[in-house]
């Protein structure tokens, strides 16, 4: 390739969207002072604390998690860093990605959230409303902008409803928490498993190419999933503001308040039923439109964001490095902008170290010619913009600092919650399962198998979602199990969930103890393998399994059972102790789990 | 020299005072780095070779071979953002040296701020440095133990968050090491460093303690961030957790929790 002449590095693309707001650090510092005077309630001082972003941690009150919002993914270098020192001088010097595009610090001394948000403010960034019941974290697909199957880019939309909603009155009492997700396209954006699911369309009213949606309502995982409905035909962008206002007011009206466990919006679709809710929400946008004193409207930025390739630090004499190909095949997506790619930076269960996180931000300015990076939806990392001419450069970059994972876009990426590394929910280590699942799918090179490239794995540390098990293709959920008088990690496994245009929650197979789930997964894969059409995936086979329509050796999910009931059976805690205790343990299962938790 | 309360000297007017001649600047880096450059004047003294026997009296050589008398002004400088340079300049006020200071950035902010450096190695007239010792500002694994549950005692851990949850010293508070420093400087501000206090609970008239892994080092450094916002009573557990391990005294976790795993590392 030859060296072209280029501009210089430009200077760092700014954020456009200030999110912060300073006074908010000072009156949490003083409202943390107040409740360790016993001034203030432990109830109160929660629904503050969740309020601002502040989540619990598990088995303490001293520390918290720090959960700071990344509206539509959207992260810059300067960002990063700040995120970076954050890590280090008051949590535990690496920073998590969530599958909702936040970033987490974790263990955070509750007495210095106050410096973080501080520190936030400096750029741009807030963690009010990512917690607790509000409008949580407005989602937009990675791949915004630049997937070659979207119809428009929904970016623009997606911050502005963001903006819209932050502290805005309407949305600091709800019932439970809400969640906007705007996609590209159905394969990248999650739409029918949140309260709002967004997708772009386009349609000719009277001769006039209109914007507009396709919206889904009452979707969400948790410990009863349901999938989201469809709104009406389309939704033109101007109803996007009233008709979003519309199911808020309704979900604030009529909401449970009372039972914790089953208020989210889903729960009150699925009661009313479908067509009762559709029409109070058609309804009530009308009312909304109807009703404003003054005309409100979404602050649209659909301004151009300026490409300009970075000085290349690519030259001729730049060898192709080992893995490279590998690499390149499970981690970049080719843009629909000619020439330029998305590339995936994989991270372990999310995990990324401060020092990561600085190179990061030097490489999406060395590289990127949009000047910003997108949080994706699987713990990961988006750099687009990457010109083909720079990804060996890139590549090389992200071998130097440990971030050349090959398979962010296949099943080995596993995603798992934080489990009983931070959470007190939590009743397994998911987190640690998902790095193992993972580092033993790269030792046996599947991120390179076809077959399985359109499969996941996502596991959670309790029956509650965070980990999205249910839309899993291989799905687990953690429990506890018992075999005489011990206690072991028990998983429960569903097979076939989806999250596309065939949404679809996964089919309880098997619990499947802690240190069986690799061995199970290899044998369901081997099962695959064994009995797979041509040009079958494992997805599309596991699909035609929990549906009954597989006519091979394997004729439903019955099958599946009776093949893996050997592997499961619990050992005599002699003959295996380690059986008996989750990953990152050294100890029995059931000493190390919250009080009562297990019979949940 | 320069305002003996503060333990810290400003590296625009170390600058101007290079030339002077009267200070002993000393770098404590390793021998190889330092003869790559350091700044002009500057002798070499590496952590390790007082670390090898920080007895009074091998303190006493090492500042004698050094140059540095009792009336010497010394500025102690590193490259691991001063944490190591704290610990010798805590060495040299613990035999009773009074005019001794932490430079305020590292070697390699130096460099940045394009300040000069120099890769002659001055001549070094030995001097004679008397001994009297200071043990308010240390404190020793029994000492510790005493005065532990008393009211007006904070206990602060430097190490990072991960080593403080897995284990420390019953009753102490974690504020790592990196906490204490901002952008171009080895300390906090001083509203930034009284503010994180603030925040914590812990007042400036407690009598403080800092301890962190092995040798003080990271210890050290938070000992002059409190001193430079000027703390009257701290004190520094010298030789740390190792020991206090090592001894068998009581040990804290944080239990149930497997917050290793979230780590990148």
């Amino acid at each position: 390739m030859a060296q072209q002449l280029r501009p210089s590095k430009p200077a760092d693309k700014q954020p456009k969207i200030d999110w912060s707001r300073r006074q908010e650090a000072e009156n949490f510092a003083e409202t943390v002072k107040l409740f360790r005077q016993g001034k203030i309630d432990h109830d109160s001082f929660r629904r503050y604390r969740l309020q601002h972003g502040a989540y619990g941690t598990r088995m303490t009150d001293d520390y918290a998690m720090v959960r700071i919002k990344v509206p539509a993914g959207q992260i810059y270098p300067p960002q990063l860093e700040k995120i970076a020192q954050l890590s280090e001088m008051y949590s535990i010097g690496s920073a998590h990605f969530s599958t909702r595009e936040n970033i987490q610090l974790h263990w955070v001394i509750l007495e210095d959230v106050s410096e973080i948000m501080q520190s936030l403010a400096d750029v741009g960034m807030t963690s009010r409303e990512a917690c607790g019941n509000t409008v949580r974290n407005v989602m937009c697909s990675p791949l915004s902008g630049v997937c070659k199957d979207e119809i428009f880019d929904a970016t623009p939309y997606a911050l502005a409803i963001a903006r819209f909603m932050l502290r805005n009155p309407i949305c600091q009492g709800l019932p439970r928490k809400f969640k906007f997700n705007f996609t590209c396209c159905e394969k990248h954006g999650m739409i029918r498993i949140v309260d709002v699911g967004l997708l772009p369309q386009i349609q000719e009213i009277d001769g006039e190419k209109r914007k507009g949606f396709k919206i889904f309502l009452g979707g969400g995982l948790g410990n009863r999933s349901f999938v989201g409905h469809q709104l009406e035909d389309f939704t033109p962008v101007e109803d996007l503001l009233y008709t979003s206002m519309a199911v808020i007011r309704i979900f604030d009206r009529m909401g449970d308040r009372k039972n914790l466990s089953r208020n989210r919006m889903r729960y009150l679709v699925n009661e009313m039923g479908w067509e009762k809710f559709q029409n109070l929400v058609l309804k009530e946008r009308a009312i909304v439109k109807a009703t404003q004193s003054v005309i409100v409207k979404l602050n649209i930025d659909d301004a151009i964001n300026e490409i300009q390739r970075p000085i290349s630090v690519t030259d001729e004499s730049t060898s192709i490095p080992d893995g490279y190909a590998r690499w390149q095949k499970t981690n970049v997506e080719k843009q629909s902008q000619s020439g330029f790619n998305s590339v995936f930076i994989g991270l372990e269960a999310g995990d990324i170290t401060a020092n990561q996180l600085r190179s990061v931000a030097e490489i999406i300015r060395d590289y990127s010619a949009e000047g910003f990076a997108r949080n994706g939806f699987s713990q990961n990392i988006v750099i687009r913009y990457v010109h083909d001419d720079d990804l060996v450069s890139l590549y090389s970059k992200l071998l130097e600092t440990g971030l050349a994972k090959s398979g962010s876009l296949t099943m080995a990426s596993a995603v798992g919650c934080s489990g009983t590394t931070s959470c007190n929910l939590a009743l397994t280590n998911s987190h640690r399962l998902a790095k193992e699942v993972q580092r033993k799918f790269l030792e046996l090179n599947f991120d390179e198998d076809d077959d399985l490239k359109d499969s996941t794995i996502k596991i959670s540390g309790c029956p509650n979602s965070c980990g999205q098990h249910q839309i899993a293709t291989i799905g687990f959920y953690g429990g506890g199990g018992r075999h005489e008088a011990n206690m072991f990690p028990n998983y429960t496994m569903s097979l076939g969930g989806k999250f596309d245009e065939d949404a679809m929650l996964g089919h309880h197979t098997a619990r499947v103890p802690v240190k069986r789930i690799i061995p199970v997964i290899l044998k369901i894969i081997e099962l695959f393998k064994e009995n797979k059409q041509p040009d079958d995936t494992l997805a599309k086979w596991i699909d035609r399994v929990v549906k009954g329509n597989e006519s091979s050796k394997i004729t439903g999910v019955e099958d599946i059972k009776k093949e893996i009931a050997p592997l499961i059976a619990p050992p005599k805690i002699e003959d295996e102790p380690d059986f008996y205790m989750d990953y990152g343990s050294d100890t029995n299962y059931h000493t190390v789990t919250g009080k009562g938790e297990c019979a949940a | 020299m320069i305002d003996s309360d503060i333990p810290v000297i400003n590296s625009k007017i170390l600058r101007e005072k290079i030339q002077e001649n009267s200070i002993r600047i000393v770098d404590v880096r390793r021998d190889q780095e330092y003869q790559q450059g350091h700044i002009t004047n500057a002798v070499n003294l590496p952590l390790a070779k007082l670390l090898a026997d920080d007895s009074p009296e091998s303190i006493q050589k090492i500042a004698q071979d050094l140059g540095i008398s009792d009336d010497t002004p010394a500025v102690i400088y590193d490259d691991t953002f001063g944490a190591l340079s704290s610990r010798v300049v805590w060495a040299l006020q613990y035999i009773g040296h009074k005019d001794v200071k932490l430079l305020d950035v590292t070697f390699s902010q130096w460099k940045e701020l394009g300040y000069e450096i120099s890769t002659e190695v001055p001549e070094i007239e030995t001097a004679t440095h008397s001994v009297k010792i200071n043990s308010e500002i240390m404190a020793t694994a029994e000492y510790l133990e005493k005065v532990k549950e008393n009211k007006n005692v904070v206990i602060i851990d430097n190490r990072e968050r991960l080593n403080y949850l897995e284990q420390h010293i019953p009753g102490a508070i974690n504020i790592p090491y990196r906490t204490l420093s901002t952008d171009g400087k080895i300390l906090r501000t001083k509203e930034g460093m009284k503010n994180l206090l603030k925040n914590r609970g812990i007042s400036e008239d407690a009598e403080i303690i800092t301890y962190c892994g092995s040798v003080g080092t990271l210890s050290g450094l938070a000992y002059y961030a409190l001193k430079s916002i000027g703390v009257p009573n701290v004190k520094l557990y010298v030789h740390s957790f190792k020991e206090w391990k090592s001894l068998e005294k009581p040990i804290d976790k944080q239990e149930n929790a497997n917050y290793w795993d979230l780590s990148a590392e």
